[in-house]
């Protein structure tokens, strides 16, 4: 059913009793054109784009526990095209396009807010890098501006500026960032795929790939086997699991990041800001809550929840950036799992097995990858071809030495 | 994170520095044939296992011992902590 | 005003009163009290309004579950939004406020939200507001946002100060309530060292809350005898006041203590202390929190958790209302009834759903069982219950007792899952909780008094004997176990009436209901689209109850629906007192160079550098602009000698017989080879082939280096090669320590500077023949004071860098500067050293920032390929040696008034500003007062081929675009002459 506020009406007038599901629960058949393992914000994102823009629609998403419980539920929400290298910043700067115009597409709000991401620099060089980075940005058509000292004044009075260990010098803002619904993109990419045809199906853990003779056939999974002329994995968190199932290794590590979230406060932080002294991002939800998060804990782990001193860190850093924060009270807080890669950057591509297909290694980047990864995904899966503004994210890119390394930190993905 | 350093007994995970795979002790010979097939495996490739995990961690801000823990990576309890030396020594790295 | 519903009795002392505020209104209380209980004893109920619906809120519990009164404590800065009034300990000079409402509490315009509910149900903005596009930014969110929210922050910078601690114990006691007074006392005589916590200011637990016998004395006063005889004892620490907030690994538990928070003023002590606890063991004693049920307008003011009722009565000596009717599936509400009338308190009627004999007679109270409260009356306070069997009961006051759900809470924290007991109807710990935990009492669903000390006393004996202790055979303390039967009843079916489950949020089972028909069905999902437990109290009265609705409508038991955990905090904490004492100046410490208070007082300028603070130029009388101290600087240098502070630089002292082997396995280019007396300039590679550090290493002996590294990297560099020393070079007899801040090192610039030097130093002949360019030694100056010499070059001069032991760093600068007089020796910063290195060509972070490799750099040749060397073989990847990259180039404005900005991108003249058109960046620039304009240094495609080229710097965000000239990147004295001379 089409959503609007006529529907909101129409409904609220006879009891709220019209409303349907959201989405079918299908039992699995035994053949799809195209299985993607992982109903996460990307699996579900791949669905979509492959059932509307690529005319796929045998397609099944199969998830081990219930849509949208990987990271695109436990993420800080943030949304951005400010990557520095030609091998990301297209990519994401698509993605914003497509986040864009997601309401529309989806006819599901999932509250994209474009209220802007504020990189603060506190000396002449990461003013400089960031004016690189900026200048890339703008040559990928995307927005951005360098603010000096009274300019990000002007527009965040309430930060530190004049007690800070280190002092604010200046700032990269692109306006067309912000935040959007993290559950929202989920239900609204599985509904719209669901209403393409596309079989969802919960509770379905796969437990291995039907591989013959170099070529992936299809799934096995706890709700029986599947047929597939081609497989799809898409699990960020558990990459290196599913793929050892098809005996693959991969140059991926999982790491625990910890997200915050504030009691409800009335609004006090107009977008994204984040601190270059230390490791803090933070914004503000339509709630309320104040959103924020810091580093990884640097250590793996698959144990999604994370350690004090982490927690301790990021207060710390907050307090430094922002001291009128001190009695706002941390309500919550929980971890994610993370495909930490070896040059801090994704993967979208095929396997050396033929039917095989592999996306994963977002680190910590990605909820506001999902419509591009999404996007370039189902291209790939549809076509065999990379999608224009996704070509380097090879798996052999390690092996060749063409690595997408946005910081600089070499081969160790918890640096990343 | 509590961890037994076999020289300082009981320390908190704070004074560590978490590298990675305790395989990185097993650098490949540079002068093999496929070197480059074998250092890239060497450096780019992990198990990532959730279970049991040998890991590498740097005492930094204490004796500045590298260290080698087997830790699970399910649950973060930890079996066992090596003198990462001694093991380099002998030569089982895995 | 008078306290009109104050009783006799409970734990307040009537000789202190308290004035305190409330909207406006000066109210009187006692120490004791909690706001809550005072607004109570003073008739105020009325004290909040609900998220999103606005609805008027009472108070709803008596502890740190309360959903509903949540209040703006204090003023101005110290003003704290969200602040619960029912743990809020009453001090003389309180000052109160209610938040979320428009207007007055009493009418609060937002309120109307309340008529379009039939159109706000669960998930309703996922559905609209999408068309125009454009209108959702610019007029729905700031409409939604404008709504956002509760209370409100006042803007203004923290001003209490919060500490941190360490605390260790064997074992950890979280709740001092009956069970964990019981497993303390067995602890204290075991001799562990204990700390028990509560977030209680007064310990005990229920047993201050409710009427009962312990060991035939008044439990309130066992639980005062027992804490008396735990304070004699000094293996026992007791934190009152002090939350465990969570479980974390290895036995660590964070812990919040309150200090000063139930005092008007702080008085310059820490408000909060957050704990870090060790622990070999914890046990866990928290009791449980009653819930409620889901029945038609249950929100209103009045309407409160029956324990919640019993405590006012009884330990706060308050009637929560004067016509108390209750309403209970199980037998506590009827204990709560009992307590009641011996407080003094008038109940109405008792409402049960079970259809059995009733338990109890009283005399003057309706009973009913069988029977159901269907509707409520009363807007801002509760008028009259409906019930099921058509009687209108007029009410002030209904006391909900809906069961109780032990507080698993830290159970949860490492994932652990509770698990579902049908005879108690609530969820208790399952087996995977944090290791080292147990849980006791009531919170391990011992739900009666008798069996809650007991359980206590033999889990406590249990935990003391496995890790140690001997315990005396002793017997628990003697307690009854009153009745507890329920039968589960959760939810008043009724199509026309919300009936709420979260009140801060505003879920009502019809949007459970919604979310069900919308296939929702996972309880995740259910807890995500209507927000249920998604309020400041996560849950703690609501999750078990909108799971339990959602169960009967999934027409499924509650252990096949699941359950959500919870997460830390247990309480939400303040930030200020997770961030401590790291604000403002104290973020990071600061680390000082040698030369720091000299320049200091010479007024110089200085600059974070990490956690380093540098002199950055050193300004002299009359200079407006950093730009003609810092051109002054550099002229000084190159025309006499200047003197600048290098001691940030990375030291590490290298010895070993394979010290040499080493060092060639570390650097990318030979160290096999270097003559002892010599300096060698090495490039350091990370094992994937990328630079990643430079510096020079001196070879002061046969078997002893010292290396220096970049600022920035020295603890890095320190690292790695400890890694490469102890886990791939395991049998090289080599060691390493760092020295950065034992040695004091300045660099002498300048053709003067031999001639300095010279007056400074014992017997050292400084020709060119007997210690030329990149030599070195340890030698003495000023009659004897140790020191290192290297002759190295950063800035392009004749020039030499000096060390001695840190504690000659002082006297040094101030020597070299009285010496330095006749050939007028300028002290340098940071800035004329990076004009002067640029102009010389030479990379630093800018250049080397761990994407770029010694091809980028110029520097190919040196990454040799005869030798096993870190990065060597990864180095040579396809990619990496591709011809076709970029080239450190020097840059030069092709108009010479023009200044070059470090970000600019390169890109052919005409063409247009694209990520395919992308030739490069500039990565440093400076005005160069040697050249007499602006000089740069960047990366551009095949830039070594194009020396002389011109193209352009595209600085979009800056709105420049220049045309600039290729040139090589030594551009101050290529061929080197002036520094070997």
């Amino acid at each position: 059913m089409r959503y609007s506020a006529l529907s909101i009406i129409k409904n609220g007038l006879t009891g709220n009793k019209g409303w349907k599901p959201v989405w079918r629960e299908p039992d699995p058949k035994q053949h799809y054109d195209i299985v993607i393992v992982g109903g996460g914000g990307h699996g579900l994102a791949t669905a979509h784009y492959l059932s509307k823009k690529y005319g796929v629609t045998n397609v099944a998403v199969l998830e081990k526990g219930w849509l949208g419980s990987g990271n695109i539920g436990r993420n800080t929400t943030i949304v951005r095209s400010n990557y520095l290298l030609d091998g990301n910043q297209p990519f994401y700067e698509h993605s914003m396009k497509l986040w864009e115009g997601l309401e529309t597409d989806l006819n599901y709000n999932v509250m994209m807010s474009q209220r802007g991401i504020l990189n603060l620099a506190h000396s002449d060089a990461q003013r400089d890098a960031f004016a690189r980075r900026g200048n890339a940005m703008l040559m990928s058509g995307a927005d951005a501006e360098l603010l000096d000292i009274d300019a990000v004044r002007d527009m965040v009075p309430f930060l530190n500026f004049d007690n800070a260990r280190f002092p604010i010098k200046g700032g990269l803002l692109q306006r067309r960032a912000g935040t959007a619904r993290h559950d929202a993109v989920a239900w609204g990419y599985a509904r719209s795929a669901d209403s393409h045809g596309v079989d969802i199906i919960q509770n379905c853990e796969v437990t291995g790939f039907t591989i013959h003779d170099g070529k992936c056939t299809g799934v096995q999974t706890t709700r029986g086997t599947i047929s597939a002329n081609k497989v799809g994995v898409c699990v960020a968190g558990s990459s290196s699991m599913v793929m050892a199932k098809a005996g693959m290794r991969l140059p991926i590590e999982s790491h625990v990041l910890q997200a915050f979230v504030s009691e409800g406060l009335k609004p006090t932080i107009p977008g994204v800001v984040t601190f270059g002294a230390g490791h803090l991002y933070i914004s503000q939800s339509d709630k309320g809550g104040l959103v924020f998060g810091g580093d990884i804990d640097g250590y793996n782990s698959y144990a999604q929840r994370g350690n004090l001193p982490v927690i301790e860190h990021v207060a710390e850093d907050m307090m430094a950036l922002m001291p009128f924060l001190g009695r706002a009270r941390l309500l919550r807080m929980w971890g994610g799992v993370m495909d930490m890669s070896m040059d801090g950057s994704p993967i979208i591509d095929k396997t050396h097995i033929d039917g095989l297909y592999f996306n994963g290694g977002w680190c910590y980047g990605g909820f506001k990858a999902t419509p591009a990864s999404g996007d370039a995904y189902a291209h790939l899966l549809a076509t065999d071809r990379p999608h224009e503004t996704a070509t380097q994210y090879h798996l052999d890119r390690f092996a060749r030495g063409a690595m997408i390394d946005e910081k600089g930190a070499g081969a160790q993905p918890n640096l990343h | 994170m509590i961890i037994h350093h076999p020289l300082l007994g009981p320390r908190d995970a704070s004074e560590f520095v978490h590298l990675g795979d305790a395989t990185l002790l097993s650098r490949p010979d540079w002068q093999a044939d496929d070197a480059i097939a074998q250092f890239h495996e060497y450096l780019y490739q992990r198990e990532n296992p959730a279970g049991e995990y040998r890991e590498l961690w740097y005492h930094e801000q204490g004796d500045r011992s590298w260290l080698i823990i087997t830790r699970n990576t399910l649950t973060h309890e930890i079996s066992s902590v090596e003198l990462a030396r001694d093991v380099a020594r002998k030569g089982s790295a895995s | 005003m008078t306290q009109i519903n104050r009783l006799s009795g409970g734990k307040i002392n009537r000789d202190k009163p308290c004035t305190f505020t409330f909207n406006g209104k000066i109210l009187q209380g006692y120490q004791g009290d909690t706001l809550a209980s005072a607004l109570l004893a003073n008739g105020i109920n009325l004290v909040g309004r609900s998220f999103k619906y606005h609805r008027p809120r009472g108070i709803f519990s008596a502890g740190s579950e309360e959903p509903n009164a949540l209040v703006q404590l204090r003023q101005a800065a110290s003003n704290e939004p969200n602040t619960r009034a029912t743990v809020t300990e009453l001090y003389d000079g309180l000052y109160a406020t209610s938040q979320n409402h428009r207007g007055p509490l009493n009418f609060d315009l937002m309120a109307a939200t309340d008529l379009l509910s039939p159109f706000l149900g669960a998930g309703f903005y996922y559905k609209t507001f999408m068309w125009p596009r454009a209108f959702w930014e610019k007029l729905y969110e700031p409409i939604i946002r404008a709504s956002a929210g509760l209370g409100k922050l006042s803007g203004e910078e923290d001003p209490d100060i919060y500490d941190k601690g360490f605390l260790h114990c064997d074992l950890l006691i979280i709740g001092a309530g009956p069970a964990g007074l019981a497993a303390a006392r067995v602890a204290a005589h075991a001799g562990a060292q204990v700390i028990i916590a509560d977030e209680d200011f007064l310990l005990g637990g229920r047993l201050n809350s409710e009427r009962h016998e312990i060991d035939g004395i008044p439990a309130d006063q066992w639980a005062s005898e027992t804490l008396a005889q735990l304070q004699e004892f000094g293996n026992v620490r007791i934190l009152p006041r002090t939350t465990v907030l969570g479980a974390f690994d290895h036995g660590i538990y964070s812990a919040l203590e309150r200090k000063t928070d139930h005092q008007l003023h702080s008085n310059g002590k820490p408000r909060q202390v957050l704990w870090r606890i060790y622990s070999k063991r914890a046990i866990l004693a928290s009791g449980a929190t009653e819930r409620s049920i889901a029945f038609p307008n249950n929100d209103r003011p009045g309407i409160m958790l029956a324990g919640a009722v019993r405590s006012y009565a009884k330990r706060y000596g308050v009637a929560a209302g004067k016509q108390i009717s209750i309403f209970t599936n199980n037998h506590s509400g009827w204990q709560i009834a009992q307590d009641l009338v011996d407080q003094g308190v008038k109940i109405t009627a008792i409402v049960d759903t079970r259809d059995i004999p009733p338990p109890a007679t009283f005399s003057g109270v309706a009973i009913m069982m069988g029977t159901q409260v269907v509707n409520t009356t009363g807007r801002k306070a509760l008028r009259s219950i409906t019930l099921s069997n058509g009687h209108v009961i007029q009410t002030d006051c209904l006391a909900v007792a809906g069961g109780w759900s032990p507080n698993v809470h830290l159970t949860c924290h490492q994932r652990g899952r509770p698990e579902w007991r049908n005879d108690i109807a609530a969820f208790v710990p399952s087996k995977s909780r944090p290791v080292g935990m147990s849980v006791v009492g009531a919170a391990n669903g011992d739900l009666t008094l008798g069996a809650a000390i007991k359980s206590a006393h033999q889990t406590t004996n249990a935990v003391l004997k496995s890790i140690g202790f001997q315990t005396k055979r002793t017997q628990p303390p003697r307690a009854i176990d009153e009745a507890f039967a329920i039968t589960p009843f959760w939810h008043v079916a009724n199509q026309k009436h919300r009936a709420w489950v979260d009140l801060q949020n505003d879920v009502t089972t019809k949007d459970i209901k919604l979310s069900q028909t919308e296939g929702f069905h996972a309880v995740e999902h259910l807890k995500r689209y209507t927000t249920l437990g998604m309020a400041t109290d996560q849950g703690k009265t609501s999750n078990v109850l909108g799971l339990a609705v959602m169960a009967e409508m999934l027409g499924k038991p509650i252990p096949e629906t699941g359950t959500t955990i919870f997460r830390p905090p247990y309480t939400p904490v303040a930030m200020g007192a997770l961030g401590g004492r790291a604000r403002d100046k104290n973020y990071a410490p600061i680390r000082k160079t040698p030369s720091h208070q000299w320049a200091s007082e010479q007024n110089a300028v200085f600059v974070e550098t990490g956690n380093w603070l540098r002199a950055q130029w050193y300004p002299k009388l009359g200079e407006t602009h950093w730009r003609e101290s810092v051109d002054r600087e550099v002229l000084a240098t190159r025309k006499s000698v200047g003197i600048c502070d290098v001691t940030t630089l990375g030291k590490i002292d290298i010895q070993g017989t394979d010290a040499a082997a080493f060092l060639n396995f570390i650097y990318a280019n030979p160290f096999l080879k270097v003559p002892v007396g010599k300096v060698r300039y090495g490039l350091m590679l990370r094992e994937d082939g990328i630079c990643y550090d430079d510096g020079t290493t001196a070879r002061l002996g046969e078997n002893h280096f010292v290396m220096t590294t970049t600022t920035a990297n020295a603890v890095l560099v320190y690292r790695r090669m400890e890694f490469a020393r102890q886990c791939l070079c395991p049998e090289m007899d080599v060691h390493l320590i760092s020295t950065t801040d034992a040695w004091a090192q300045y660099a002498i610039a300048g053709p003067n500077s031999r001639a300095l030097l010279a007056k400074i130093v014992d017997n050292q002949d400084l020709s060119n023949e007997v210690f030329p360019f990149m030599a070195c030694g340890e030698i003495t100056i000023c009659n004897g004071i140790p020191a290192r010499l290297f002759r190295i070059s950063f800035s392009g001069e004749l020039a030499y860098e000096l060390a001695v032991p840190t504690r000659y760093g002082d006297s040094l600068i101030r020597a070299l500067m009285a010496e330095g007089q006749e050939f007028d020796a300028t002290p340098y910063g940071t800035e004329a050293l990076s004009v002067m290195r640029i102009e010389k060509g030479h990379v630093v972070g800018n250049e080397i920032n761990g994407t770029t490799t010694a091809l980028n750099l110029g520097m190919g040749g040196m990454v040799s390929q005869k030798k096993d060397s870190i990065g060597a073989t990864l180095s040579q990847r396809e990619v990496l040696i591709n011809d076709n990259v970029v080239r450190l180039v020097g840059l030069q404005p092709v108009d010479k008034s023009h200044a070059l900005q470090a970000g600019a991108h390169f890109l052919e003249l005409g063409s247009k500003p694209t990520t395919q058109n992308d030739l490069g960046w500039m990565t440093s620039v400076a005005h160069s007062p040697t050249f007499g304009h602006s000089i740069g240094l960047g990366f551009v495609k095949n830039g070594h081929m194009r020396h002389g080229d011109i193209i352009r710097a595209w600085d979009g965000i800056r709105g420049r675009d220049i045309p600039v000239k290729i040139v090589s990147p030594h551009m101050y004295d290529p061929e080197g002459a002036i520094q070997r001379g």
